[in-house]
């Protein structure tokens, strides 16, 4: 394997930026590492290898002519989720329904990646409209996890993830509704930030959820998710949600958090995710983290957030409202699959198409949520739902009095086998446990590589929660664990990937 | 399939037995530049699907941003109509599949409208004044345009195919609902009338809609039902689309009441169900007829953020309104010193701003009264349009009243020169110039026409110089024959004294 697809987008940057390596040079060779190992792994469902080795010739240009870079990730190469909108790419979701369409405009985040002249190298494999927690709900085809190809790689962003512990990609693009950038870290051993909601623009972002969906970044290192969020972050006026304030500096927040101080800090423990339901080998892993946090000098204090035991109930319920809603819009009248069956009216067609083009998964849920909005059920079902929702957040807020951030394992397992849940909703639907508290409240939330579970020898990841807005400090615990964890284990988690050589 | 061989009770009975009750919904396409979410423009009639975007086409990933005019426009709306204004409000999702709707959901106002608890006064034709309360106003945006192909009835079902426009999807619309209107007796038709004229009248002074109802950008959906005399509980209702214009309002629901009257009467049920009213026939016929009750799942719209219109600002414009129509009426009658009758005649015939404007551009009252209400008004009646829809602006009638008070055209000329206003041959100064109609007021030309007038008729010069000065008409009319009617008869008659007193 070419040493620079192992390196991290920092490091790329550096070399980029300094003329040492062409970021068309860097390309190239994430290029073939992706034309050598997706076709096992899966991670893309589509590769631009020409735009991003014209992307990568324009900064390359750019800083020959003795330009400042344009980002400080200009050059660096980036996996993005094929649920952001792109002129010269097709935008799928994973789904049948929307099979080649191409869409008229940029997302604003595929708009704020191209001016940071970031490398875009293709759009990454998802659960069809992010509903799932494995990516085998894609209608293009599983994923497979780069530590154990038999296994899934978390979803929805399954395809982002494994881009990034396959060496495909050092940096990548994902979206959270429930835990699908978090969950999908966390299996592969990667990081990944679901920003406070309104933190990244959605616009360009196909709706899964509007009220829950949040875009974020995924990479190796915390410092190459917080170099992405820079690029990302900030006021959008295209999207009404998107929040009017500075972006916290992140960036700045790792630097200070590597150095690996956190006295005065205090990290409380969610006691509501522990016990059971958690794999042992995560149990382990997680309390291992905690002492690591705890010798960085962290007060760690217990609390409890009761409600959040109904968050996963209540989250199944607002979810599909807001799918059964946002998915209407895909009937084959204007754009996507269209499917006639000889049908004899504009309904029918639709029908028709949205039968054929939709995916179990989505058909599910899209079920659900329109059950829980019907008439006479809105109040039991929807209104319900909101109400746990403010509990959740109240909960938060009482918490974030007691401690500076949260943690807890991100998810209860590891990596399982394909196959295993895709038929068992429940057990599926579990994985996210964890994960959707922040979603349903809004505040920012993060995975970051804990370690390996002695039994399986899987990734587990560390979940850190922010208030909202509190990305500074949740990033500055992150770095400061991921290199006192880096330092006891003699390097990266990632670095530990299996296999996955290039074939002569 | 009821069809329009309905039958009808006669309305005098439908009186005896019945007493109605309405209630109105008014949609306003707002005059705003841009659509309610987003940046598209709204201006009516462009090519199909030149106005659109990702978001009024509901492109996947695509985001509603409300519009601040349409919100404010929303306000002023509610402060005509008295109504409170909420402190915080929302947009809701409502979900339906229709292909003219691009989400297939309409983000409009549900449980939470802007607007709120108001009244509205109007006054009927023989001065009465009629309080009609209004539910509520909110904001939503409109649906595309769907034409229907094939078929015989213009409808979805049976259509060919179906041609979809989405410049019109996504402007701004504000719906205006009453609360149930009662106690109008065989008032109801008129009342209706009255009511969506008024509310015309009000918009139209508050410069947020151009309210054409030929155009769509005010429509009214009028809900009647019946409920048997001393009865206290409402009947089923009806609720009548399709209805463009005025007279339309008050025939629809007169046909809905004689028609329900019937049914009842017939030992029947009124269904409840959209109507669609045919200008043609004066019927109202089905919509599309509906296996389930239809549930749009309302929800509050999470793409959007709440409406909070800040106090300060709502005060602000509520100080800002327009004086109310009906105010402005009685100001003006005395103003202009007229009876109740003359008031109702031009409010009746939609003169009032009209004659106002003429006034606010320099006119006299009773010459731009005059002109407004014989003749423009005939040439509206021979047209069959409303005195507003006359292809002449209140500045251009004032300009023709300025120019005959300066002497530059007579009242004759002055009606050809309106006459070409209105075929369309420019402002009134140039039509002057191109028909060539101005006054010959040159004394030189007109000296040298009087002088030939003279020559022809040595008698009649003798019998002025005699002392009848009356015969000097005949050398008036002469001179004015022979300048094509153009010559300032005053100043003719004054030159032939004066040449035959010489």
């Amino acid at each position: 394997m070419n040493e620079l697809v192992r390196s991290t987008a920092s490091e790329l940057a550096a070399l980029i930026h300094s003329g040492e390596v062409s970021s068309a040079e860097v390309t190239r060779m994430h290029l073939e590492r992706i034309a050598a190992v997706d076709p096992e792994i899966h991670a893309f469902l589509h590769v631009a290898g020409d735009a991003a080795l014209s992307t990568a010739a324009e900064v390359d240009a750019a800083l020959a002519a003795g330009e400042q870079p344009r980002s400080p990730l200009a050059g660096v190469p980036l996996a993005l989720k094929d649920v952001f909108t792109t002129v010269d790419m097709p935008t799928t979701c994973g789904s049948k329904i929307l099979d080649g369409w191409q869409p008229p405009y940029d997302a604003t985040v595929t708009a704020r990646l191209r001016a940071a002249g970031v490398v875009i190298l293709g759009k990454t494999n998802m659960d069809e409209f992010a509903m799932g927690s494995s990516t085998e709900h894609s209608a293009f085809g599983p994923t497979r996890n780069p530590w154990d190809t038999r296994r899934v790689p978390g979803g929805s962003g399954g395809g982002s993830a494994a881009s990034l512990a396959a060496f495909e990609a050092p940096l990548a693009m994902g979206t959270d509704t429930g835990g699908s950038i978090r969950q999908p870290a966390a299996l592969t051993g990667t990081v990944g930030v679901k920003p406070t909601y309104g933190g990244v623009s959605r616009y360009g972002l196909v709706a899964c959820a509007s009220s829950l969906d949040q875009a974020g970044p995924c990479a190796r290192t915390v410092l190459d998710a917080a170099l992405l969020h820079e690029v990302l972050a900030g006021h959008d006026p295209l999207d009404s949600t998107s929040i009017d304030e500075p972006v916290p500096a992140v960036v700045d927040a790792v630097r200070r958090g590597a150095q690996g101080d956190l006295r005065g800090l205090r990290v409380g423990m969610v006691k509501e995710f522990a016990g059971d339901g958690y794999q042992p080998g995560v149990q382990g892993a997680y309390r291992a983290a905690l002492d690591q946090l705890s010798a960085l000098g962290a007060e760690l204090v217990e609390v409890s957030c009761p409600h959040f035991d109904y968050a996963l109930a209540a989250y199944y319920l607002i979810l599909p409202s807001e799918v059964s809603s946002n998915l209407a819009r895909f009937d084959g009248m204007r754009y996507g699959l269209r499917v006639d069956n000889g049908a004899a009216t504009a309904e029918e067609v639709m029908a028709a198409t949205r039968e054929a083009g939709f995916g179990a998964e989505a058909k599910r849920r899209i079920m659900l949520g329109t059950y829980a909005l019907s008439s006479g059920y809105y109040e039991a079902y929807y209104g319900q739902a909101q109400k746990v929702r403010t509990l959740i957040s109240r909960d938060f807020t009482a918490a974030f009095t007691k401690a500076d951030v949260l943690v807890s394992p991100t998810a209860p397992t590891t990596a399982f086998p394909i196959g295993e849940k895709v038929d068992d909703p429940l057990a599926m639907y579990l994985n996210d446990l964890c994960t959707i508290p922040a979603n349903m409240a809004g505040n920012t939330a993060m995975s970051v590589p804990a370690g390996l579970a002695e039994e399986d020898g899987l990734p587990v990841g560390l979940q850190i929660m922010a208030p909202a807005l509190g990305e500074a400090v949740m990033y500055r615990v992150a770095a400061a664990f991921e290199a006192a964890r880096d330092a006891a284990e003699g390097g990266p988690l990632f670095r530990r990937v299996p296999g996955l050589e290039v074939p002569a | 399939m009821t069809t329009a061989t309905d039958a009808l009770m006669p309305y005098d009975e439908v009186l005896e037995r019945f007493d109605p009750v309405l209630g109105l919904e008014v949609h306003v396409e707002l005059g705003t530049a841009t659509k309610m979410f987003c940046g598209c423009p709204t201006a009516f009639g462009a090519p199909p699907n030149t106005q659109v975007c990702p978001t009024c086409l509901g492109l996947p990933g695509s985001l509603p941003v409300v519009n601040g005019v349409a919100v404010e426009s929303a306000v002023r709306i509610g402060l005509a109509l008295n109504c409170t204004i909420v402190d915080w409000c929302r947009f809701a999702r409502k979900n339906y599949f229709y292909p003219d709707i691009p989400k297939n959901f309409q983000i409009s106002q549900y449980d939470e409208p802007i607007a709120v608890d108001g009244r509205f006064d109007i006054e009927l034709e023989d001065g009465a004044t009629f309080r009609v309360r209004i539910e509520r106003a909110h904001m939503e945006e409109d649906t595309g345009k769907s034409l229907h192909v094939g078929g015989s009835t213009g409808r979805i079902h049976g259509a060919e195919y179906s041609l979809l426009d989405y410049n019109r999807a996504g402007v701004p619309l504000i719906e205006i609902v009453t609360k149930p209107i009662t106690g109008t007796g065989a008032r109801a038709p008129e009342v209706a009338r009255v009511y969506v004229a008024a509310l015309r009248d009000v918009l139209r002074g508050l410069g947020v809609s151009d309210v054409r109802m030929d155009q769509g950008s005010l429509r009214c959906d009028a809900n009647v039902s019946l409920m048997p005399k001393g009865a206290t509980e409402f009947g089923t209702r009806t609720e009548t689309k399709n209805v463009n214009s005025l007279r339309s309002v008050e025939r629809a629901v007169r046909h809905e009441m004689q028609r329900q009257a019937a049914v009842l009467a017939a030992g029947g049920t009124v269904v409840q169900e959209t109507r669609h009213f045919d200008e043609n026939t004066g019927f109202t016929r089905p919509g599309r007829v509906k296996e389930t009750a239809e549930d749009y799942r309302y929800f509050p719209e999470p793409d959007l953020v709440p409406v909070a219109p800040d106090t300060e600002w709502v005060i602000g414009l509520r100080k800002a309104l327009p004086e109310p129509p009906a105010e402005r009426r009685r100001r003006v009658q005395t103003d202009w010193d007229l009876s109740d009758l003359e008031l109702r005649d031009m409010v009746n015939a939609g003169a009032l701003d009209l004659i106002t404007a003429t006034v606010d551009a320099g006119a006299p009252a009773a010459q731009a009264r005059s002109w407004w209400m014989s003749y423009l008004s005939q040439e509206a009646n021979t047209r069959g349009i409303e005195l507003a829809e006359l292809p002449i602006t209140p500045v251009e009638v004032a300009r023709v009243v300025a120019l005959v008070a300066e002497g530059g055209l007579t009242n004759n000329l002055a009606r050809q020169v309106v006459d070409g206003v209105l075929a369309g041959e420019g402002t009134p100064d140039e039509v002057v110039e191109s028909r060539g109609l101005a006054v010959v007021s040159d004394d030189s030309s007109l000296v040298a026409a009087v002088d030939e007038a003279l020559a022809a008729q040595p008698d009649v010069v003798e019998k002025v110089r005699g002392g009848k000065v009356a015969a000097a008409g005949a050398i008036v009319g002469a001179v004015m024959k022979a300048t094509g009617g153009k010559a300032d008869a005053k100043r003719v008659r004054e030159l032939v004294l004066e040449r035959c007193a010489q």
